[in-house]
This record gives structure tokens, C-alpha cells and sequence, in this order.
């Protein structure tokens, strides 16, 4: 309100032209030295654990007794990891085998049916549509927890407990997936048109495929990164219901320490290992991860 | 331009098309209504069949189980009421890993988002090889939090752990990272903000980035400094993120399992229980004591204090946002009254320029301010 009384013509110009010097002045300017240090640090505190683990995986069970360890990766890595890849407890290749079935599928399942939702939520009006997303959307607040005993039994009843179905069918569907695809349909398709491709005789399946489709693509691709990072990494429910023989990766890393005796040089050898394939999609995907996440927050 | 140019010909050959089309759409008509009525509910459906099956039939399904003594054999339950709750909650585990669960929550989640606000107004700032920073602070999130938890419990090792050594250079006693429960909790709220800090960093960073620059500018023109920018216009305007991102937290936060479970090679949560949190419970309930009932029990106890410190949250921050409001940006109403107030003195003040007395000028500014 203050700034109405600022009205004398003369001034104006005079705050006007500061105003066009000053936005220069905001961007333009780099930070000191003092923000890069910050930032130095919680890089080395991301990077560090990484490192920690390649040092005691490259040494042997003493490195990690020894007070004069070196900071030098030893030369063992390769051997520990042969042994965390022929322990026959761990069943590697086929944890690694499993993790990658599971996750791809579980992701491309979930763009697939949030994808479709989606587009009905943000798009198309129907009865009770809001009432359905609110539904959808609170249900994210249920914890995972509360349907593990009775998934159990059901899949126990079908004799699938230790079977890699029973990870996935859990997860073909998500309702955070529907939220993200409806938030982002609605502001990607405008509304015109879907009234040009009704216009021109479309059926509601066409436009969907020639309008929704395309729109939705950089959204259901982050979809697909977010699911498959997530199902890759989940834990609690694949450790009730798979076992030693049919592991997922984060399993069999767990079978790796339940030994009474704990050799971290292996343990740790085999965390990376594990860690790899994440690592390798990080370097592809990591600037789409980074935007995803910025996105969502936005609309969020 | 080309509308000009079009020969009688092809003018003619347009109407026809368009009296085609008329033609086609009054044919489809009934069709393409119930295609228009009827494609919504197809669109959804898989997905609520699906849903209804693997989501909601289960957490309905837990409900029944928790009020039966359910037996395994026989592969069905009978009903006891709210025994199975009653045991719970007369369990002094339940209580220890309530705690538990409370403890490394706070530990997780206020350090976590303090230090994601500090390093996104970092990342806000105009820096160098943007991405290059971005991503590094996303790099943990790749990480299965069972091989963070790995790696941190060797870390945080109670005799030979780095964390140990470190502190030893710098003269402080070994901490017991496992025999002491508060210490425990420290260790595994470590790992919780390992992984989650740059997640969170990056949402706020976004939320920074939607700030208008005018207002950094006006501030600047004013004469703030950049740590009273931060608190006067920066974290006023995160408010509706952090709601978001404590809620989310929270919803996380209570659940935690991985991290403790591989805190030692037993998984119990501690000879004492010292790091034994709710799911942690769950597990040892539902699939080392096969005792079904009860650990669904759990579940639903689980559930509910998730809905309920869920709400605490949003009525504290709502009531923040709404104080926050009231001091500096307008309610819509106050709006109105501003944008009544601003015209008013405008028109007031034509009047009086065109009547051409200063005074009367100077008298609206008074009233005005």
C-alpha cells in the first residue's frame, strides 16, 4: 500500500532506471568463495560412504583393524567381489537377474496404467472424477505396512511366496503415479485441443493416442526413472516374501552380513557391486532425475 | 492471407467437407456421446481394478486379521476382538520402539531439512557448473538405503569404525554407536539424511527458484543484506513446500525399517532393543513369531499414529502459514480492501491535481500511509 504513495512523477523514472541496473546486478553477480567451500563439503560428505566402501572393499578383513589404513584403494576389489558373486548364500546374478525384471517391469506397468488415468483425471469429465482423485491421493498417506499380512497370505494361498510375482503384482499399479501423470497432463494439453481433435471426428481413444500420448511422454519417461529407482531399491516387502534361492539385490546384500562372523572387506565389496547398475543409470539419468524431482516440486 | 487467395473452387470443395463432416457428426452423435460418457470410466478402470485388488483389499483384509487370532495352519482366524491391540500396547516393546521410532524421526527429519533449506539457498544462488552441483547432492538417492545402512554401520563401528577414529584425533572418547541407544539412533538418523537431504535440497530449490527475482530486487533497492533476505522473503515463501515436504517425511520417517534392520547382522534391533522401531516390531511379530493377528494389529496402530501426527503437522503449519499471512501477504479479502483503498486514493488524488491544491495531495498520502 506504502508503494502508492511513491507517486511523484520525478521520482519515477530515477527508480525505474535502478530497477534495470539492479536485476543485472542480482544475476549477474557469482558468489564468493564461502558458497563453493559449503558446497564442497556436502559434496564430499555424498561422495565420501562411496569412497569408504571402495577402500574397504579393495582391502582385506585387517584393513578395517588397521589405525595406519591407507586412503589409497587397496588391490583386492576384483577378488572380493568374485567372492561376493560365487558365495552360493547370495545367489548373485540371479539377485542381479531379478532386480533388473522386476524393476523394469514394475515401471514400464506403472506409466502404463498411471499414464491412461491420468489423462481421464486431468482431460476428460466424468461423474464423480474428483471424488475418485481425492480418493487416489489420500491413499498415498498408507503406509506400506498395513497391507503386508493379508498380501502374504494371499500369495502363500497361491503358492507364490518366493516367486519374483510376487514383488511385482504388488506394484503394478501406484497411486503417487496417477497423481504425477494427472498434475502434469493438466497443464501440458490445453484444452482447445482436444476440442480441434473432437471437432475433427476423433474418438475419445484416438485423441488420447494422438494428443495425450506425445504430451505425456517427458513426464512418463520420469515416471519410469522414479518407479524403477524406487522398486530397485525397496526392501521391506521383498524380504518377507522372497527367499535365499530368488533374492532381489538389496536381499541378497542383506544375506551378506547375517553371518555371525562379519567380513566388511566382502560386505562392502559387494555393496558396490549392488550399487553399480545405479551408479551407470545415475550417469545417463541423473539430470533427468534432478529435473524430475524440480518439477514435481513445483507442482506438488 | 491464404483466405484471399482461394479460388471459388476450392472454396466450394471446403463447404462441401464441412458439409460432410456436419453429416458425419450427426451420425456419430449417440455414438461419440457414449464414447465421450463411457471412455473415462474405461481409462480409469484398470487401474482400480488393479488397485483394488493389491491396494485397498489388503489394508481392509489387515483390519479383519487384527481383531482374530489368526492360525497358520488351518490358514484362517478366529475372532478375539481388540485382544490383539490390548497385547500390544501392554507390551513395553511396543513402547520402546514407539520411542525409538519418535527419536530417530526428530533426528532424521529436523537436522535433515535445516541443512536441505541451507544448501538449496546455496544451489539458488548463481553459481558455477549448476548441474555438476546439482547431481552431486543427488548421488546418494541412488543408493539402496540397505547398502547405505551397510556402509554406515561399518562406519559407525564401535571399536573399529571411522567415525570413532575421527573422533579420537580430535580428542573425544570412542562412542558405544550400538550399545547406547540415543547414540544408536544418531547413527541410523545418519543414514536416514544421507540419502534424503539432497531430495529434499532439490524440491526446496525449486520452490526458491519460483520466487519472483523482483523481490530479491526491491529487498536489494532497500538495503537488506542477504541473510535478511533469506528470512524476510525466502522462508516465508517456502512455507506450502516445507508443509509438503515434512508431510512426506513424516510419512517415511515413521515407517523406517531397512536402515535399522541392517544396523547389526541380527536385525532384532539391539540386545536391549535399543534401536527396535515400530516395523522393525512388525517383522519380528509377523514373520519371527508367525503371529499374524497381532502383527496386523501393529500395522493398523501404525497407521493411525501416521494419520495423526499427519494432522498435528498440518495444523501447526497451517496456522504458521496463516500468521505468516497476516504480516505480509494479503489475504484475499485484504486484498480487495487495498485494491478499494488504492482506487479511492487515486481518484482522490485526480481530483485533487485537476483542482490543483498540494495540500489536499499531501492530506490523501497521510491517510493513505
Amino acid at each position: 500500500m506504502s508503494v502508492l504513495t511513491e507517486r511523484p512523477a520525478a521520482a519515477e523514472p530515477e527508480a525505474r532506471s535502478a530497477a534495470r541496473k539492479r536485476p543485472r546486478h542480482v544475476k549477474g553477480t557469482r558468489p564468493g568463495w564461502f558458497v563453493y567451500a559449503c558446497l564442497g563439503v556436502v559434496m564430499l560428505a555424498s561422495v565420501f560412504p562411496f569412497y569408504w566402501s571402495l577402500l574397504i572393499g579393495s582391502g582385506d578383513s585387517s584393513t578395517i583393524r588397521d589405525p595406519n589404513m591407507s586412503w589409497i584403494p587397496g588391490g583386492n576389489f576384483f577378488a572380493n567381489a568374485a567372492k561376493v558373486i560365487n558365495d552360493p548364500a547370495v545367489n548373485f546374478w540371479v539377485a542381479l537377474w531379478n532386480s533388473i525384471v522386476s524393476s523394469g517391469l514394475i515401471a514400464l506397468s506403472v506409466v502404463f496404467f498411471s499414464t491412461l488415468a491420468g489423462w481421464a483425471f486431468a482431460k476428460l469429465k466424468f461423474k464423480g472424477s474428483n471424488v475418485l482423485l481425492v480418493f487416489v491421493i489420500a491413499t498415498m498417506a498408507v503406509p506400506m505396512q498395513l497391507g503386508v499380512v493379508p498380501l502374504y497370505i494371499l500369495f502363500s494361498d497361491l503358492g507364490w511366496t518366493g516367486q519374483l510375482g510376487a514383488i511385482i503384482v504388488p506394484a503394478l499399479v501406484s497411486a503417487f503415479g496417477v497423481f504425477w501423470m494427472t498434475q502434469y497432463l493438466r497443464q501440458a494439453v490445453p484444452d482447445e485441443l482436444i476440442e480441434a481433435a473432437r471437432v475433427d471426428g476423433a474418438s475419445s481413444f484416438r485423441t488420447f493416442l494422438t494428443v495425450g500420448l506425445p504430451a505425456a511422454r517427458p513426464a512418463a519417461a520420469m515416471l519410469a526413472l522414479f518407479t524403477f529407482v524406487s522398486a530397485w531399491n525397496n526392501f521391506f516387502w521383498p524380504f518377507i516374501v522372497l527367499d535365499r534361492q530368488n533374492p532381489t539385490l538389496p536381499v541378497a546384500l542383506s544375506l551378506l552380513q547375517s553371518n555371525y562372523f562379519v567380513d566388511y572387506s566382502i560386505v562392502l565389496a559387494g555393496v558396490l557391486l549392488a550399487t553399480v547398475p545405479l551408479l551407470i543409470l545415475f550417469v545417463f539419468a541423473g539430470k533427468q532425475l534432478v529435473s524430475g524431482i524440480m518439477q514435481g516440486a513445483v507442482k506438488g | 492471407m491464404n483466405t484471399s487467395s482461394t479460388t471459388p473452387a476450392s472454396r466450394s470443395s471446403a463447404a462441401n467437407g464441412a458439409e460432410r463432416r456436419t453429416r458425419r457428426i450427426g451420425f456419430g452423435g449417440g455414438l461419440s456421446s457414449w464414447d465421450l460418457k463411457l471412455s473415462p470410466y474405461l481409462y480409469i478402470s484398470p487401474f482400480f481394478i488393479l488397485f483394488l485388488i493389491v491396494g485397498l483389499f489388503p489394508i481392509g483384509y489387515t483390519a479383519v486379521i487384527s481383531f482374530m487370532d489368526w492360525d497358520l495352519v488351518r490358514n484362517s482366524g478366529t475372532f478375539i476382538g481388540f485382544d490383539q491391540y490390548a497385547t500390544v500396547i501392554s507390551d513395553p516393546k511396543f513402547w520402546v520402539a514407539l520411542r525409538n521410532t519418535f527419536s530417530i524421526f526428530l533426528l532424521s527429519s529436523v537436522p535433515q531439512l535445516i541443512a536441505a533449506i541451507f544448501i538449496a539457498a546455496m544451489l539458488d544462488q548463481n553459481i558455477r557448473a549448476k548441474t555438476f552441483w546439482r547431481m552431486g547432492v543427488l548421488l546418494p538417492y541412488v543408493m539402496a538405503p540397505v547398502a547405505v545402512a551397510l556402509i554406515f554401520s561399518n562406519m559407525f563401528g564401535d571399536q573399529y569404525g571411522i567415525i570413532n577414529t575421527w573422533l579420537g584425533a580430535i580428542g573425544i572418547e570412542p562412542i558405544k554407536w550400538h550399545s547406547n541407544a540415543f547414540a544408536s539412533h544418531i547413527a541410523i538418523a545418519t543414514m536416514v539424511n544421507f540419502r534424503w537431504t539432497g531430495y529434499n535440497t532439490l524440491i526446496l530449490l525449486a520452490a526458491m527458484q519460483a520466487i519472483p527475482r523482483d523481490y530479491y530486487e526491491a529487498a536489494t533497492v532497500d538495503g537488506a543484506g542477504k541473510v535478511r533476505q533469506f528470512f524476510a522473503i525466502t522462508l516465508p515463501s517456502l512455507r506450502p513446500t516445507l508443509i509438503f515436504v515434512i508431510i512426506t517425511s513424516t510419512i517415511g520417517g515413521l515407517q523406517i525399517f531397512d536402515e535399522p534392520r541392517m544396523y547389526d547382522q541380527f536385525g532384532t534391533g539391539g540386545a536391549n532393543y535399543q534401536w527396535l522401531t515400530i516395523t522393525l516390531w512388525l517383522y519380528d511379530i509377523g514373520w519371527g513369531q508367525w503371529n499374524f493377528g497381532r502383527a496386523a494389529a501393529l500395522a493398523w496402530i501404525l497407521f493411525l499414529i501416521i494419520l495423526a501426527i499427519g494432522l498435528i503437522n498440518l495444523l501447526i503449519t497451517r496456522r504458521l502459514v496463516r500468521d505468516e499471512g497476516s504480516r505480509s501477504s494479503l489475504t484475499r479479502a485484504q486484498m480487495r480492501a487495498a485494491r478499494r483503498d488504492a482506487k479511492a486514493s487515486v481518484d482522490a488524488d485526480r481530483a485533487a491535481l485537476r483542482t490543483n491544491n498540494p495540500a489536499r495531495t499531501n492530506e490523501t498520502t497521510e491517510a493513505v500511509r
